[in-house]
């Protein structure tokens, strides 16, 4: 609690500086809006319903896309990492896709999907993919080659070998792999929003500024904010133990 | 080639090369059942590289291996093989019941009697207590520990051991061969035993070969007519243990020279 006091030092001092400015006339308004109006105005749109339906719609896409990221990211980072000739075999293509921007999918995927969700997740879930899979090739590979006889001894098929050995093992790093991907998929979210697709937090923000309201911008901008940090710190304790030693507690 | 009904284990002119280099050469043996057969020899001898072929992580270059009859082929659970190093034979995320219960899931055995195989073997290998901990909070002899009993759980036809407790204090690897002895005995378990510790290899084994270096080759295979169950004093005194391992010292010295 304390250290939460701490941090949040600094942002208070900074909204002060700037509520002070703006009344002593220091700042101009059709720029930089009031934080009190700005509170009013994420207030005004939390009551009348539309940044938690914008929020529910970004988080949709960032979440669907990313799961379909983190699934396929996994297996077959998981495949290509027990097997070089394979890795050797799709890794080129896969260098020559990766450096793709995601964003400039979005033509493609309008033409595929039309607007909505199925069109942003598609781009959110390219844009993840990638760190998750390279990740995943370098932990499998970096696994005890010893575990890997263990279960040849103990002739496990394949998915067991995956389920109980090879999973768990890369698991600490391939959690750093699925944060990275996690505060991707938000700003890919968010940017098709803006860029192209009507729903969801980057399309008000874009309605917001088009219509003069600022205050409504700045509200939904630092809603975005808090939304990053509050899912990097719900994965970071899903998967924190893994991070650390194993002892007390770790269950596969 | 003697093909007893009592050979488990038959070794025919085995050559391993790596990359041209001849590693073990010409090595022909049988393991009877119930056989507590010891190898040993200098490092760089081929030792593990014979381990790992009888697991059948290892295919010969050369010549064939039998195992209860049938042509050797990739590994099978009715083999299993202790690793010297066991911090990194078992899985750290799992506790001592959950690194047991690994062997029971391979060998698709549910769980009542799971349980009941796993609280067996805890007991049989004085672990009970230790059950819900994680291999990083036990000290080594615990953990060379749990991993036998993960090996023992599979209920193998012949149990593979790799210096298995080369990496233990003088005490702790005392008190482990004893209780290995004891339990393959009680479940009449073949064992083939690497170690480079000849007075190890004699204390424990029915018969001793020795392999010679560059390339590993059988020097010398002795016949350990020393009754069981042995003592680590009386045993270690014995005038036949004694003439041994002056026998198969004096063979090591002569190899490393």
């Amino acid at each position: 609690m304390r250290r939460i006091l701490r941090g949040a030092l600094l942002p208070a001092l900074v909204f002060l500086l700037w509520e002070a400015g703006s009344r002593a006339g220091l700042l101009p308004m059709d720029t930089f809006s009031r934080p009190s109006d700005i509170a009013t105005a994420l207030a005004g749109g939390f009551a009348d319903g539309s940044i938690p339906l914008a929020t529910w719609q970004t988080i949709q896409a960032a979440l669907s896309g990313f799961a379909v990221a983190a699934a396929a990211g996994v297996l077959v980072g998981a495949i290509l990492g027990l097997s070089p000739p394979l890795e050797r075999t799709v890794g080129p293509s896969i260098e020559a896709l990766r450096p793709i921007p995601a964003v400039a999918l979005t033509p493609l995927t309008l033409l595929l999907f039309g607007f909505g969700l199925r069109m942003e997740a598609g781009i959110v879930a390219f844009a993840c993919v990638w760190p998750i899979l390279l990740v995943t090739v370098a932990a499998v590979r970096g696994i005890e080659p010893r575990l890997l006889e263990v279960a040849q001894t103990l002739r496990l098929g394949f998915a067991s070998r995956l389920r109980k050995i090879i999973l768990p093992a890369a698991l600490g790093r391939i959690v750093v792999g699925l944060r990275v991907a996690v505060s991707i998929s938000l700003i890919v979210a968010v940017t098709v929003e803006i860029v192209m697709n009507p729903r969801g937090l980057g399309y008000g923000m874009i309605i917001a500024q088009q219509s003069l309201k600022p205050d409504l911008m700045y509200a939904q901008l630092l809603w975005l904010g808090l939304l990053g940090w509050g899912l990097n710190a719900l994965l970071t304790r899903a998967f924190g133990q893994w991070h650390g030693s194993f002892g007390p507690g770790v269950q596969p | 080639m003697r093909e007893s009904p009592a050979t488990v284990l038959s070794l025919e002119k085995v050559c391993v090369a790596f990359g041209g280099r001849p590693v073990l050469s010409d090595i022909s043996f049988d393991v009877g059942a119930g056989e507590f057969l010891c190898v040993v020899g200098p490092s760089g001898c081929g030792k593990t590289t014979l381990i790992r072929l009888l697991a059948g992580l290892l295919a010969p270059s050369a010549g064939e291996i039998l195992f209860q009859g049938r042509r050797l082929a990739g590994t099978g659970r009715d083999r299993a093989i202790v690793f010297q190093d066991y911090s990194k034979a078992l899985l750290p995320w799992r506790t001592v019941a959950g690194n047991i219960a690994l062997s029971l899931e391979a060998c698709g055995i549910a769980d009542p009697e799971r349980s009941e195989r796993i609280g067996a073997l805890l007991a049989k290998m004085r672990l009970e207590h230790a059950a819900a901990q994680f291999p990083s909070q036990l000290s080594g002899g615990m953990q060379q520990r749990v991993q036998i009993a993960r090996c023992l759980a599979q209920q193998p036809t012949l149990l593979l051991m790799d210096e298995p407790f080369g990496a233990l204090d003088a005490i702790t690897r005392q008190e482990l061969q004893d209780e290995i002895a004891r339990l393959v005995a009680e479940n009449r378990t073949t064992v083939v035993f690497i170690t480079h510790d000849l007075e190890e290899a004699i204390y424990l084994g029915d018969r001793v070969i020795v392999l010679g270096t560059n390339p590993g080759r059988i020097a010398e295979m002795i016949a350990v007519e020393i009754p069981r169950p042995r003592e680590q004093l009386e045993t270690r005194e014995d005038r036949r243990f004694l003439a041994h391992r002056h026998r198969l010292f004096g063979l090591l010295q002569g190899h490393r020279a």
